[in-house]
């Protein structure tokens, strides 16, 4: 097995990935943590291409809680990558976070939410704003390209500058409808 | 299947007596956080005890060697908070951090909520499981040559290894670490920061 085809990206007419990776690389992400994704797919791979950013593939998103917990008890900054079913996913391993103070930065694609064709996806998808929240974790969501960037960066601010979880909900309306071929 | 066990906080000394400077523990959920705490004699810095987030220690593990190449990290779990984070095995079996020995002490019981069974005294062997996801380096350990060997492994392995180090089913005094999670994080980030 290789994880081959990544680096051949075609530049798409989506650029936000592309500047989500630039807001992780200025804010010093060195670790990243996932769970494979369509709407994390552009940069997941440009994360997997950079020899700076450990990229950790994970069973369950819950991993990725602790293991950005663990990368900051030693010095680095780890972002977690997830769609809307992970966060219930994560919810007992957030107690980590308010109960250590942890940094803790989250972006979360949506499912469920807009122009959604699968209904198995819409009980997660309905309450992972209200669920962050009780798990003590600053939410925004970005419905437009332009609404990423900023939203992503005052993200980090908020987690790195004060210790604490926040999470950017990255609607549908970016991604846009999943298609069946 | 041997019988041999060895008594958990006797392991736990052994396994840290005399311990290099950058030798870090993350202890798991219950039990073993307890041990660790024994065999500091109250506190180290360089102890990540954990009083929650079962089925993660593992993983925390990972982050700090991935994080820190100077560190040495022993992940010391029990085997129900290692069974509660198994998918973290296949994780780490695809990272291969050189710097990272997980360690469990395993009888086979929940030993915080009363002593009930786990499922490896009823078939799963954390050996095999390992060795399934990628550890190339497997020990089973019930001796105190064995865990001679283990504890020789911590210090100068540059190699990932899963250990499973059978004990026996006596519970163990508790002996109570730091509680306030925002000083034992502060704690290990210090004594990370020390390595240079």
């Amino acid at each position: 097995m290789t994880d081959a085809p990544h680096l051949t990206l075609v530049k798409s007419a989506v650029t936000w990935p592309d500047e989500l990776f630039d807001v992780l690389k200025r804010a010093d992400i060195r670790q990243v943590g996932y769970v494979p994704d369509a709407g994390h797919s552009r940069l997941i791979a440009l994360c997997k291409a950079d020899p700076d950013v450990h990229d950790v593939s994970l069973t369950t998103e819950e991993e990725g809680i602790a293991l950005a917990a663990g990368a900051w008890l030693g010095g680095q900054r780890a972002v977690l990558l997830m769609q809307s079913s992970g966060v219930g996913n994560c919810v007992n391993m957030l107690s980590l976070v308010r109960a250590c103070r942890f940094p803790m930065l989250m972006l979360v694609t949506m499912r469920g939410e807009w122009e959604e064709f699968n209904p198995w996806q819409v009980p997660m998808g309905a309450i992972v704003k209200p669920t962050l929240e009780l798990c003590d974790t600053h939410v925004t969501m970005a419905e437009s390209p332009d609404q990423v960037v900023p939203l992503a960066q005052s993200a980090a601010q908020i987690a790195f500058g004060g210790d604490r979880a926040a999470a950017v909900l990255l609607s549908q309306k970016l991604i846009g409808r999943k298609v069946w071929k | 299947m041997t019988e041999k066990t060895l008594e958990r906080r006797a392991a736990m000394a052994t396994l840290l007596a005399d311990r290099p400077q950058n030798l870090f523990v993350v202890p798991g959920l219950g039990s073993t956080t307890w041990d660790a705490a024994a065999a500091a004699g109250g506190n180290d810095d360089r102890d990540f005890y954990l009083w929650g987030a079962m089925g993660g220690a593992a993983m925390i593990g990972l982050g700090l060697a991935l994080a820190q190449p100077k560190a040495r990290v022993a992940v010391i779990t029990g085997d129900g908070e290692m069974l509660m984070g198994l998918g973290s095995l296949a994780t780490i079996g695809v990272k291969q951090p050189p710097n990272l020995f997980l360690i469990v002490f395993d009888n086979g019981l929940y030993g915080e909520t009363g002593m009930q069974a786990s499922h490896t005294q009823n078939g799963v062997d954390l050996c095999n499981v390992a060795r399934a996801c990628g550890f190339e380096r497997v020990l089973d350990v019930y001796d105190p040559e064995g865990l001679t060997v283990l504890a020789g492994m911590l210090r100068k392995s540059n190699r990932m290894l899963f250990a499973r180090v059978r004990i026996s089913r006596e519970d163990a005094p508790r002996f109570l670490p730091e509680k306030d999670g925002v000083v034992i994080k502060d704690r290990v980030r210090k004594a990370v920061a020390l390595l240079g």
